[in-house]
Formats: structure tokens, C-alpha cells, sequence
């Protein structure tokens, strides 16, 4: 077969291949709200969530063939930014000392503070709730140590499962759910420390 | 509890679970503290993602000839 004469075949499959690649872009950048969201979360600061993502993009449309169709696109575009971000060396950071969080009474500190502060008698979850700021949510959750938070971003923020957060990260499935236990307790303790007058 | 949250627990768990939250003012208030919980941090830090950074996704893509 002569290489500058292509057929009708080779053609129709070119052409098949570049709707395959504009629909796979579209649909990628259908999630992109999502994974900035995420990306904003994992990273240290905006603008390198910002780049973070423009990575990913860039990695992704180039190797856009490894994605299998049907499969979940936004674990893909994730596991490709949690990637960058681990290469980023950011994994320097040590995980502090939580030992005083190995109890179940740690579950319940932050609600039993902020229930102590409201003056009724009996509240409801919703007002000890509202006694914790935006801001203050932001900043606990950011000071959680990366090991943790990344589970915390990709289950109770992103809602995947354990089986789709232990793909991304490539952990097992019971290290998602020891580090989501952990995490969560950090970060109460967090809002507890930081988000309540003491 | 946790397991509780996160739909992780057997039928038979979570019958357990919920009938001792009908009964256990203390533990029920702590159930609904933590699921409000989680809601409440998934909408705090939701933040619109800049449009400058939007433009430049899309200028990423391959150009149609």
C-alpha cells in the first residue's frame, strides 16, 4: 500500500478519530469546574491549583487515547492532577504528631465545644453548626496534612467512592478509609482549636 | 458511626444503627451534627473556578481544521 495515496478506509478512520478526540475535550472540559474545585483544595494556593489544572488539561488531551470511553472521566482527569501534584514534591511534608485523636472521643470533641457555646438548653445541630465560618472551614482543611486531606477532597468534597479514591491515589482501599477516619478527625480537631472561641 | 455515615455497614448493621438512633437522643443529635457537617464543608469551600482560567482550558484544545 503506497503511504501518500491513502485509502477510503484510512480516511474514515482519521476522521473517526478526530470526533473521538473533539468529544473526549468536550467532555473533558465539561468537569473542569469540578476539578478546579478539588484542585483548589489540594494545593497550597491558587494559583497553583490554577496551573495545577492547566496541566492536567494539557496531559490529558495529549494522552487522551489511554482513556478507555465510558469509563469514569473525572477519576482520570483526578488521578492525572494528584499525579502532578505529588510531583511537585509536595509529599515533604510530615504528617504531625495526632495521637491524642486515636479515640472516639475525638468523633464528637468539636460538636460537644460548639454545643457547650450556644446558650439553649437542648439546640439543634443546625445552630451549633452555624457557629463555624466559611473561612474557618477553609483554613481547617487546609491545615490538615496532605496524606489526609487528598481523601477528604476526593470523598466528602468530590464524592467518589473508596474503590474510585484508592484508584486515584493508588493506595488500597482500606488505607482510603483509615486515612478518611483520621483526616476527619483532624479536621474537627482543627475547627475546634480554630473556629471556636475558646 | 462513621461506617454508618458512609453507607459502608451491612442491612442488618444499619437496622441496628437506626433503631438505637430512635432510641439515643445523644448519639441521634451527633449523626445529624455530622452529616450536616460534611454537607456544610462541601458547599464552604466551593469556590467558582476564574474565568481567565477557563479560556485558557479551552484554548487547549485541538483546533478543527
Amino acid at each position: 500500500m503506497s503511504e501518500s495515496a491513502p485509502t477510503a478506509a484510512d480516511t474514515r478512520k482519521l476522521a473517526q478519530q478526530a470526533r473521538d478526540r473533539v468529544r473526549f475535550e468536550e467532555e473533558a472540559l465539561e468537569l473542569s469546574d469540578q476539578v478546579y474545585r478539588m484542585a483548589r483544595r489540594l494545593a497550597g494556593s491558587r494559583e497553583e491549583a490554577e496551573d495545577l489544572v492547566q496541566q492536567t488539561y494539557e496531559r490529558a488531551f495529549r494522552a487522551w487515547r489511554q482513556y478507555t470511553p465510558g469509563t469514569n472521566l473525572r477519576a482520570w482527569l483526578l488521578r492525572i492532577l494528584t499525579n502532578l501534584n505529588i510531583d511537585r514534591g509536595r509529599r515533604q511534608q510530615r504528617t504531625p504528631q495526632t495521637t491524642s485523636l486515636d479515640n472516639e472521643a475525638a468523633d464528637y470533641f468539636l460538636y460537644n465545644k460548639l454545643e457547650s457555646q450556644v446558650p439553649d438548653e437542648n439546640p439543634d445541630e443546625e445552630r451549633v453548626l452555624e457557629r463555624l465560618s466559611q473561612d474557618s472551614i477553609v483554613d481547617a482543611l487546609a491545615d490538615v496534612p496532605h496524606d489526609f486531606r487528598d481523601v477528604i477532597v476526593l470523598v466528602d468534597i468530590g464524592e467518589f467512592a473508596y474503590a474510585d479514591a484508592a484508584q486515584i491515589l493508588d493506595i488500597p482501599i482500606g488505607t482510603v478509609m483509615s486515612r478518611l477516619h483520621r483526616g476527619r478527625r483532624i479536621l474537627k480537631k482543627n475547627l475546634a482549636d480554630k473556629a471556636v472561641p475558646a | 458511626m462513621q461506617p454508618f455515615l458512609d453507607g459502608t455497614l451491612s442491612d442488618a448493621q444499619v437496622a441496628e444503627a437506626q433503631r438505637h438512633l430512635e432510641r439515643c437522643n445523644w448519639c441521634a443529635k451527633r449523626y445529624h451534627f455530622e452529616e450536616r457537617l460534611r454537607h456544610y464543608v462541601r458547599v464552604a469551600v466551593t469556590e467558582p473556578m476564574p474565568a481567565e482560567l477557563k479560556a485558557k482550558l479551552a484554548a487547549l484544545r485541538t483546533p478543527l481544521n
